[in-house]
């Protein structure tokens, strides 16, 4: 038997490398936290990378998780091996077919990254509530601790399944395991080999769907045999504990890691016993072993099969000396009894009793802990323990959380710290674009590869997408590490980034005696006076050991603009001492060889020269006696922040979420708009500078604005009394405003320093056509006078907005109602969304699908959507991924319906004079007849009688001015996992607007690709470049004939956007707007972005048009194109992007090829809408429009 | 017709060739040409802040987002075959090696030693039989001085020769001071021949969006006389064969380039205006006026008309330039 080689793995890896090699085909679909399994699987096979029978797996990407395990289940029942991965919302679309394959006793395993199921709110992040959901499909359900056994036990699942013919969900714990790295034993193709026996797989494949030997399966059945026929697989189930044990003890006679159906660690005759299973059981075994060396009894079963739940195994794993249990579930199930595992050990318990298979007799309480990877440590387990010590423990009680409302919650010492000091623990702070994370990844494979030393690696990130903050946790030990929690007592802190010690509670994380290393653009005689006063405490008491270095300097000065990642990882090196300091150079220097080797010597030898240059300017500062600051941290919130933004947001801002009691949160969900503007950011190094005297006014910089950061006003001169010394403002150029002042103001705390305001202004000067009428400028500077300014801008009076005229300029006068969200720097999605905002969002429902748009809309801790001065605003709501179309019909209908009860109403009122007509007929077409009738409303309200009509008629009378619902979400929901919805929306006709904001690609799930994707596009699974081009959705939605549709590029031509924005929602059916969106994912600068959209348009690549079926009613052409024939080379636009450049890098004769095929689509397509101008039939000629 | 020459070492069948340009980037192209009588293929430069660029870019605008947000950790898959870098240039090499018989000719734009060393050796182990080294460098610096600029030339050929086996041309700009002494040093740092010149990237002026605007102009024949008059002094003081490349749009205009010093005829704008083929017209047109000038070879002309052999080698210097200012006469005002 070979050796087996240790590697770096994180659980996703683990599982997926099992899973790839027993497989034939793979049916996938992305998913936070699994989507790395589809992922890894995809590119193995794209490399080549056979499977244990010599063939390369088929992995196909499907349009939902319901798609995926479709054709999964079609590819088993005609006799492939078969995998899946997923979590989740994703889980709960398979059930379906869940059912069937079990229904069908199929050899079958999936791989699940366990994960919350969206309900009071959504989360990416770890526990049991998706698998627990499958429970009763029929599954066998297995579950692992670590990333070893998400490797081990893949390999049991694949192998118990094709013996026992019940399918498999084998999971772990999403993040805290599926993205955890660790160093593991691989198994080899040989271990594997032994594992599947071929004779199993035959029978498999002899169960196979062929004409050959045709059969018949998915029968429907009556009330005579169903429920026989039901009962008739009993006996697999029966079997199937027995087979994965045997499976575990093949695996285990091959590689000496033994895993039981139950496995009990602790002492032999403990009296208090924990159940769990996951990742947190991990942690309970350090726990565990910890009390037991201090004198305490008491033990840990792990669960590792929990479905087919076998009782017998169960009592004989649980020692005889057991008196009290605790249950431990991942997982909540309101109104039942307890959690599924509780109440499977009870029930287990009295069952076995009854049938005399024991006589423990031991007192059961459940309790939860962990939802969406809260964290869980040994000293929750120990106050666990201490709660069972209890004559009377809790029932039903929670752990790592207090509860100060129903108080279920226990309490424990969190100060208790069990871990070894053997174990090198060190927490690093950085910046998502500095690429710390990265280098962590790299220090801890140089680590577990190049020594003997385990190693583990875990990173928290951030929610927002700019200016990301990231917070590594590693450890490495000479034994194999459990410990599945947050670092807390550091040797060794990192902070990558000097301005997050004002934010953050850094040395927090820093143990008595600890290493801290800054990066500090001060030297190390100076720095000291630049600490907070918290820091150089805390610094002083600690006994910390203090080093700084300007790697930002050092970066720069060898051309690493900005990127320390090898600066700062070369300092923790160079200081940890865990690597004698030459061969921890040498393995970085391997580690960037390895990385950018084949991309260009330049870049190596760029950071060969940071590595070289680091040591001489790492510097330990000798820390002072005397805390000397003159200055303390800022507060995290102004005072004049409202009441629930100080005691809830600011908490997790701070970082300090953990500590929020439950009193602290609304009980369903809901929470108030606009708390962005309370969090100062500062992420901008630079921010644009207005020359007030070259502005020609045209206000496109705030059209552009992604964040909402840069504004324009125009007021009266008299307004500007009391206005700061440096705020800018110029006499309006223009008659509608005439004798009134204008300002651009720059938000400098919210910007993001994308510079599209700045690439977008077209003020150049004369004799300096460098300077534009907006310059970026070092933020640092200015933050102090803009911010002043800033707040002074605010309280300038917004623009009238009935009186506003709407074109691209006027409409910027509009206040924003969607401001400094956390969409990345340069988003080409929020500018529409602002946009619509400004337009209609006083009056706006939106429904907005799972993605980027719900993330960076309703991300905590705080979000962007606002309020206007009279309280109104958008009004937003996420349901899931896949329903949003029919989630903002059903906004649409309950608005309708109200309206129409207030019509109803009102019109049985009978009240004296004009107002009732006058309500029911009223005008709506503009802001100026909205504002009217807002008054009429008024105006009704007080006049209502005490009557329950009345009463009634209060309630509902707001909805007699006109609500504009809006279907918001990207082109994964669109064209994919929505599609089917959307369609039949649109098929209804209902005054309903959707916004597609089109990145072609699935964006905040990492890149992958969508039926929007286009031809010779590299992204996830379209590796080499997407081979066909993308789905004319517009096309499809025209097919209806009363449909509005628009396909909008505001960077190519904003007046046309604008128009479309006002013509879908003067329409009165439904619109479509497809909306050009430039994204990271298209990698390139996005400062750039408003060009390669003209580009875009220029070249025919996304031709803008308008297609208004009232058009035609008129005789007219209903389609009308808003862009020019294309002309100018579409492989220019192409080659500015990365995801055509990959395809032309790896295959330059096929891209050719492409790029050929795309030019002449495009020329196809330009003639076709041409064709659609001139009003040839090429789609039904569209219905009259339905009111 | 002996129209035989040696050029970099090489024998070669005559001095025409293709220079730098994407006459090399497709097969067709490069089997046409060779077709046509191309001595020799010259493949477009490889430029070296082409790849750093694309790779830092790539650095900035797809690394920087990797390991950022919890959900998408990267942004684009990892295919094995992908890289930026010389990958694609390399292949193209190997492959007009394939299907050619005549010598092919890599070109290496660089900037830094470290660039050139890297994808020179790349390029000779791809199999080129010879080196073009673009020095294409435009001084924008206050600061720095000319010599500095030759030295750090030098520098880069001693470290190519160095590290290479096969022949190496240094492709030169016409603005060096003292380009004689100079093209000397040179070759004593090892070049192996001289091409005059390069051509430069000279920006318009976009006057509506007061932008510079990128222009590329084919060269036409009046750009060869600033060529012939360098050949003509350099040629009798260095032992190195030269090139001439820019502003050969005919087979008179190659004979006064060979009579000037030029061992290879270097044709790309003639080429890309009237197709591979044009070459072997241009060849016919050079062997017509030899036998009608009654010529046997083409080493007979060789530098015939060099500031050493030409008979009024003042036209070459200072006083053919007073001359010819002089003739020039104002256009007399219109009625």
């Amino acid at each position: 038997m070979s050796e087996r080689p240790k590697v770096i793995f994180d659980g996703n890896e683990a599982a997926a490398s099992v899973a790839h090699r027993a497989s034939e085909v793979i049916a996938i679909y992305p998913i936070t936290p699994s989507s790395t399994m589809g992922e890894l699987a995809d590119e193995w096979s794209a490399a080549g990378q056979k499977n244990l029978w010599g063939t390369v797996p088929e992995v196909v990407e499907m349009q939902s998780e319901a798609g995926a395990a479709g054709a999964v289940h079609g590819a088993l029942q005609a006799g492939a091996l078969s995998t899946t991965f997923t979590a989740s919302q994703g889980l709960l679309l398979m059930i379906p077919n869940m059912y069937k394959i079990a229904g069908e006793l199929t050899s079958f395993c999936m791989h699940v990254s366990a994960r919350t199921l969206a309900t009071h709110a959504l989360s990416i992040f770890g526990d049991h509530s998706d698998v627990m959901a499958c429970r009763q499909t029929g599954f066998a359900l297995l579950a692992s601790g670590s990333v070893q056994e998400a490797h081990d036990l893949a390999a049991v699942a694949h192998s118990a399944t094709l013996r026992a013919r019940v399918p498999f969900l084998h999971f772990f714990d999403g993040f805290r395991t599926s993205h955890e790295l660790a160093k593991i034993e691989k198994l080899t193709d040989d271990d594997l080999r032994s594992l599947l026996d071929e004779n199993l797989i035959n029978e498999h494949r002899k169960r196979a769907l062929t004409p050959d030997h045709p059969v018949l399966r998915g029968s429907a059945q009556n009330p005579d045999v169903f429920f026989q026929a039901r009962e008739s697989a009993n006996s697999w189930y029966l079997a199937c504990p027995r087979i994965v044990q045997e499976a575990m003890n093949a695996l285990a006679a091959r590689v000496g890691r033994q895993y039981r159906l139950f496995d009990y660690v602790g002492h032999p005759e403990a009296e208090r016993v924990l159940v769990m299973m996951g990742s947190g059981a991990e942690v309970a075994h350090d726990a565990v072993d910890w009390l037991n060396s201090r004198g305490h009894k008491v033990g840990l079963l792990k669960v590792r099969l929990y479905r087919p739940f076998a009782v017998e195994d169960f009592v004989r794993a649980l020692p005889k000396s057991t008196k009290k249990i605790a249950v431990l579930d991942r997982t909540k199930e309101p109104g039942a009894i307890g959690e599924p595992l509780y109440m499977d050990v009870v029930t287990a318990l009295r069952e076995a009793r009854e049938d005399g298979m024991t006589t423990l007799d031991p007192k059961v309480v459940g309790g939860r802990y962990g939802l969406s990877s809260k964290e869980f440590t040994p000293a929750m387990v120990s106050g666990v323990f201490d709660e069972m010590s209890k004559p009377e423990p809790r029932r039903h009680f929670t752990v790592g959380i207090v509860d100060d409302v129903t108080h279920l919650s226990i309490d424990y010492d969190h100060e208790l710290d069990i871990e070894p000091d053997e174990v090198v623990r060190a927490v690093f702070f950085g910046l998502g674009a500095d690429g710390t994370v990265g280098a962590n990844k790299n220090s801890i494979k140089i680590i577990g590869e190049e020594t003997e030393n385990y190693a583990q690696g875990y990173f928290v990130y951030d929610s927002k997408k700019s200016g990301a903050i990231t917070i590594s946790h590693l450890r490495f030990g000479p034994r194999p590490l459990r410990s599945s929690y947050l670092v807390k007592q550091a040797s060794f802190v990192g902070c990558h980034q000097f301005s997050f010690l004002e934010k953050f509670d850094v040395l927090e994380y820093a143990a008595p005696g600890a290493v801290f290393l800054l990066n500090s653009p001060y030297a190390k005689d100076q720095v000291w006076d630049h600490l907070p006063r918290e820091v150089q405490k805390t610094l002083i008491e600690k006994k910390i050991r203090f080093y700084v270095i300007d790697a930002l300097s050092v970066a720069n000065a060898t051309g690493m603009r900005g990127r320390i990642n090898t600066v700062m990882q070369t300092c923790f090196f160079a200081i940890s001492g865990v690597l004698p300091k030459d061969e921890a150079i040498a393995a970085i220097k391997k580690g960037v060889q390895k990385s950018y080797g084949k991309k260009g010597a330049a870049v190596v030898q760029k950071n060969y020269e940071a590595i070289d240059h680091t040591l001489s300017n790492l510097h330990e500062v000798k820390v002072p006696a005397q805390v000397t600051s003159r200055f303390s941290l800022p507060p995290i919130v102004p005072d004049k922040a409202p009441d629930f933004v100080k005691k809830v947001t600011a908490v997790m801002m701070a970082g300090k979420g953990d500590l929020l009691p439950v009193s602290a949160f609304p009980v369903d969900g809901t929470f108030p708009l606009g708390t962005t503007r309370w969090e100062k950011r500062n992420v901008a190094a630079e921010i644009p500078v207005w020359d007030e005297a070259l502005c020609i006014q045209c206000n496109k910089c705030a059209m552009v604005c992604p964040h909402a950061t840069i504004r324009a006003k125009v007021y009266d001169p008299a307004k500007l009394e009391g206005a700061p010394l440096t705020f800018k403002s110029t006499d309006f150029r223009g008659n509608e405003y005439k004798g009134s002042k204008y300002t651009i103001q720059v938000a400098a705390e919210d910007c993001t320093g994308c510079s599209l305001c700045v690439m977008v202004c077209p003020a150049k000067d004369k004799s300096n056509p460098r300077h534009k009428a907006i310059d970026m400028h070092p933020q640092l500077a200015l933050r102090d006078s803009e911010r002043v300014n800033y707040d002074f801008f605010l309280g300038l009076p917004e623009a009238d907005r009935t009186k506003v005229r709407l074109d691209v300029k006027g409409a910027q006068f509009l206040q924003p109602l969607f401001e400094y969200s956390g969409a990345c720097a340069g988003c080409g999605e929020t500018p529409y969304i602002k946009l619509m905002t400004q337009l209609f969002g006083d009056r706006a429902l939106i429904a907005n699908a799972t993605g980027c748009t719900s993330i960076y809309g309703g991300n905590l801790p705080t979000t962007p959507y606002c309020t206007d001065a009279n309280g109104r605003g958008p009004a937003w709501a996420n349901s899931l991924f896949e329903d949003n179309a029919e989630f903002g019909l059903g906004f649409r209908l309950a608005a309708d319906k109200h309206e129409q009860q207030a019509r109803e109403l009102l019109a049985g009122l009978a009240l004296p004079g004009p107002l009732t007509a006058d309500l029911l007929s009223a005008d709506q077409s503009s802001d100026a007849g909205i504002g009217q009738q807002r008054q009429r409303v008024a105006e009704l309200k007080r006049l209502l009688p005490a009557t329950p009509e009345g009463a009634r008629l209060a309630l509902l009378a707001d909805y007699l001015v006109k609500k504009s619902v809006w279907i918001l979400g990207g082109d994964g929901w669109a064209y994919d996992i929505g599609y089917g919805g959307l369609d039949h929306v649109l098929s209804l006709g209902r005054k309903v607007n959707i916004l597609v904001v089109d990145t072609e690609v699935y964006s905040n799930t990492g890149g992958q690709a969508s039926k929007s994707t286009p031809i010779g596009a590299t992204a996830k699974f379209a590796m080499a470049g997407k081979a066909r081009p993308k789905k004319d959705l517009g096309m499809l939605a025209m097919s209806y004939g009363n449909v509005y549709v628009a396909r909008v590029a505001f960077g190519a031509k904003d007046t046309q956007t604008l128009k479309a924005f006002q013509e879908a929602d003067a329409f009165p059916g439904t619109s479509l707007i497809i909306a050009y969106s430039q994204c990271i994912a298209h990698g390139y600068d996005m400062a750039y972005g408003v060009e390669q959209q003209k580009l875009a348009v220029e070249t025919g690549y996304w031709p803008l048009y308008r297609y208004d079926p009232r058009r035609a009613v008129n005789g007219e052409s209903a389609f009308k194109l808003d862009s020019a024939a294309p002309k100018g080379d579409l492989a220019v636009y192409m080659r500015n992007e990365t995801r055509f450049r990959m395809t032309e890098t790896q295959d330059p004769a096929r891209y050719k090829e492409l790029v050929k095929t795309a030019k002449e689509n495009i020329q196809e397509r330009f003639r076709l809408y041409e064709k659609l101008e001139k009003g040839l039939p090429i789609i039904p000629t569209p219905a009259p429009v339905e009111k | 017709m002996d129209m035989r020459t040696e050029y970099l070492g090489l024998k070669l069948d005559s001095p025409l060739m293709p220079g730098a340009s994407p006459l090399g980037d497709s097969l067709d192209l490069v089997r046409r040409l060779e077709d046509a009588g191309a001595s020799a293929i010259v493949m477009r430069s490889l430029f070296e802040e082409q790849i750093t660029r694309e790779m830092t870019g790539n650095i900035y605008a797809v690394e920087a987002h990797e390991e950022s947000f919890a959900e998408a950790l990267s942004y684009f898959p990892k295919p094995s075959e992908f890289s930026f870098g010389p990958d694609e240039y390399l292949d193209q090499l190997r492959a007009i090696c394939e299907v050619v018989s005549v010598p092919v000719i890599g070109s290496l734009n660089g900037i830094t030693a470290r660039g050139w060393l890297d994808y020179a050796k790349q390029i000779e182990e791809a199999g080129a039989d010879a080196l073009e080294l673009n020095v294409y460098y435009l001084a924008t610096d206050f600061s720095e001085e000319s010599l500095a600029v030759e030295k750090r030339t030098l520098e880069i050929v001693r470290a190519v020769r160095a590290a290479l086996r096969i022949p190496i041309a240094v492709k030169l700009s016409p603005f060096f001071s003292a380009l004689p002494h100079f093209a000397r040093e040179l070759e004593q740092a090892g070049a192996n021949g001289l091409i005059l010149f390069n051509r430069f990237y000279q920006p318009d002026i976009d006057v509506e969006n007061l932008e510079a605007a990128p222009t590329l102009n084919l060269s036409d024949p009046s750009e060869l006389l600033l060529r012939l008059r360098w050949l003509a002094i350099l040629a009798p003081g260095v032992k190195i064969t030269m090139a001439v490349s820019g502003g050969v749009h005919s087979g008179l205009d190659a004979i006064k380039s060979v009579m000037a010093g030029a061992s290879a005829v270097q044709v790309v704008s003639a080429l890309l205006m009237k197709g591979p083929e044009y070459l072997k017209t241009i060849r016919l047109e050079m062997e017509r006026w030899m036998h009608e000038h009654e010529y046997e070879s083409l080493k007979q002309m060789l530098g015939s008309m060099s500031l050493a052999h030409c008979p009024d080698p003042n036209a070459f210097s200072r006083a053919n330039y007073m001359r010819i200012l002089h003739s020039w006469r104002v256009a007399p005002a219109r009625p």
